[in-house]
């Protein structure tokens, strides 16, 4: 486009950064394109995004997808604190589902240290994490579903996300800020009734994802909102380095738990959906079939769960139990050392993807062999399929924006870090 | 999948046979391979590694950065991290940035997905991207002075404070009119209107 050809428009407070401008359409009219300035705070969308659409009708022609407004600068944080430190952190990456992204980072570090959970460590990890796949695309599709109208579908999921971020208190203390993981194992052990109490929880939830599937998957007004809108083809999706239920919809079945199984994933009975079209209604069965799929996995985890520790015994690693902290002086230098010091890895980088509920959630570490990371990148799904976000809106309605926006799942705090 | 590490070595067998001129150093680290490749051969060797079907490099998983600061002979080193979806491959490629001239070419040509990722590393980095159709700041704002995720940019830096962007709007109700003050009567018939009634006589 010519530059002399722009037209300066004020967009009033704030001003506007963004190439895009209303533009002469070229018919008999002599009319131009309106550009729409959404967000950063519009009551359609959740999440802080600004979205600049140039509209020829209700056509949007072009759109610039503005982020970065929740960056708090966690890869430079993480620079500052020692390993264990950064779990508060993560916590705050993709806050539906904190526990992927504790035991993401937890991963990472143990790859470095070339040591390897104890198996009921993995296997605690395998159930909260799938627990908070179920709770974040609950939220999702409730959010989702809510934007189109259908409140009713928002509540039951939120009821369900509810009961299942109870069993996630229950082990860890905390609904959001779980901050459970740590390098070499998790924090605490399950309670002893938790088995039981899943069993009642699991049979709730699954009667809320059968009332929330009758009241949406064939619903003639969401269905129609939803299909064939904001297509990709398998070819497009890989293209736009999308992963995770984004790339399923798509139709490529590839999913890093079956792909490059993690935390004793290849020991669990489990499908991976997969769409056919890649449009919005495509991801929307995708990540309705990946909660069954995912309760199925915790129930397997929940029945085969091995005895023995939680975390590693190396005292350079993890804390030693407080017995041998208070009654010997070895047991109290390795404490003092590692509270003050951190666990410290040998010199290296390292990338470790785990399977996040948005998508490959990747954690980039360099270490100088000292106890604080040199470099910490977090490859977070959401930015990445925001980056797609332009390409599936063109030739769109305004109307499909914000559907579009629910099916990418953009959650600020893992978009922006 | 048991065998990670003799996967590793077999992607670099066939990584030397494909383009083995292209690299200038690799190791197997962790399990993973990664390969170092210069700034200019990038383009050649990325395009080889999504082409080439013995390696079908489709997916470009990631795109950073590392400011390594005096401890290397380049001071930045741009990460990009990449997967086969049809051979489970993984594949680190590093290229060496000097401090002078902080560019490489970009590869938004071979995958659209690595516009925002180049933006991302412009942005903390100040690494320029050659070729980038759009290399504006993402995650900040343009005004931001400096890149942050560089070593020799403070923790605790502050930044200066920057003008609105467009001319604020003013604010219309300090400029209306005001009309003057009403004189308060107060109404007849009221106690308080009898009593001033009364003074005033």
């Amino acid at each position: 486009m010519d530059d002399s050809k722009l037209l300066d428009v004020d967009f009033g407070v704030g001003g506007i950064t963004t190439s895009i401008r209303p533009r002469p359409l070229g018919d008999d009219l002599h009319s131009e394109t309106m550009v729409v300035n959404l967000g950063p705070a519009h009551p359609a969308t959740h999440g802080t995004i600004r979205i600049v659409a140039e509209l020829s009708g209700e056509k949007i022609v072009d759109a610039d997808v503005d982020v970065g407004y929740l960056h708090r600068g966690f890869e430079k944080m993480s620079e500052t604190v020692d390993y264990n430190q950064v779990m508060p952190y993560t916590d705050r990456l993709n806050y539906v589902s904190p526990a992927i992204n504790n035991f993401g980072w937890c991963l990472t570090i143990e790859k470095l240290l070339q040591i390897e959970a104890p198996k009921r460590a993995q296997y605690i990890r395998v159930i909260l994490s799938e627990i908070s796949r179920v709770a974040d695309h609950l939220t999702c599709l409730g959010a989702s579903a809510m934007e189109l109208g259908a409140f009713t579908v928002m509540l039951y999921m939120m009821e369900a996300r509810e009961l299942l971020w109870d069993m996630i208190e229950e082990v860890t203390g905390a609904r959001l800020t779980v901050s459970y993981g740590r390098v070499g194992g998790v924090k605490d052990d399950l309670t002893p009734d938790f088995g039981e109490k899943t069993v009642d929880v699991f049979k709730k939830v699954r009667e809320h994802l059968v009332n929330c599937d009758r009241l949406l998957t064939r619903n003639r007004i969401f269905i129609d909102r939803m299909c064939d809108i904001a297509l990709l083809t398998a070819e497009e999706a890989i293209n736009y380095s999308l992963t995770g239920p984004m790339l399923r919809g798509s139709g490529v079945k590839h999913d890093l738990r079956k792909a490059f199984p993690y935390s004793s994933y290849e020991d669990f009975d489990f499908e991976v959906p997969v769409g056919s079209k890649g449009d919005n209604y495509d991801r929307f069965l995708v990540r309705f079939a990946e909660m069954e799929q995912a309760l199925r996995i915790c129930e397997q985890a929940i029945k085969n769960l091995p005895e023995g520790p939680i975390i590693v015994s190396d005292p350079h690693i993890a804390l030693s139990p407080k017995d041998e902290v208070y009654n010997s002086i070895d047991g109290m230098i390795n404490h003092f050392e590692l509270v003050m010091y951190g666990v410290k890895p040998p010199k290296g980088s390292v990338y470790q993807g785990i399977e996040g509920a948005n998508g490959e959630l990747g954690f980039y570490v360099v270490s100088d062999g000292s106890g604080k990371p040199y470099r910490a990148h977090v490859r977070s799904p959401s930015f990445i399929h925001m980056g797609s976000m332009r390409k599936m809106l063109l030739g769109a309605n305004v109307s499909d924006l914000v559907p579009t926006f629910g099916m990418i799942n953009m959650i600020g705090g893992e978009c922006d870090r | 999948m048991s065998d990670k590490k003799g996967s590793a070595t077999d992607l670099l067998q066939v990584i030397a046979q494909e383009g083995g001129n292209l690299l200038l150093r690799s190791a197997v680290e962790l399990g993973d391979l990664s390969v170092t490749v210069s700034a200019e051969n990038l383009s050649a060797f990325l395009s080889l590694c999504k082409g080439s079907p013995a390696l079908s490099f489709n997916l470009l998983v990631d795109i950073t950065a590392v400011d390594w600061m005096d401890s290397r002979d380049s001071r930045f080193e741009v990460v990009y991290q990449l997967l086969s979806l049809s051979k489970l491959w993984r594949l680190t490629v590093t290229v060496p940035v000097p401090e002078g001239a902080p560019e490489v070419p970009s590869v938004v040509s071979l995958w659209a997905g690595a516009n925002f990722l180049e933006r991302e590393v412009w942005d903390m980095f100040g690494i320029r991207f050659k070729g980038h159709p759009d290399l504006r700041r993402i995650l900040l704002y343009e005004e931001f002075v400096g890149h942050p995720l560089r070593k020799d940019y403070p923790v605790q830096g502050k930044q200066p404070r920057i003008p609105l962007r467009a001319p604020e709007v003013e604010n219309t109700a300090r400029r209306m009119e005001r009309p003057d003050l009403v004189t308060i009567r107060a109404r007849r018939g009221s106690k308080a209107s009898d009593e001033a009634r009364s003074a005033g006589e």
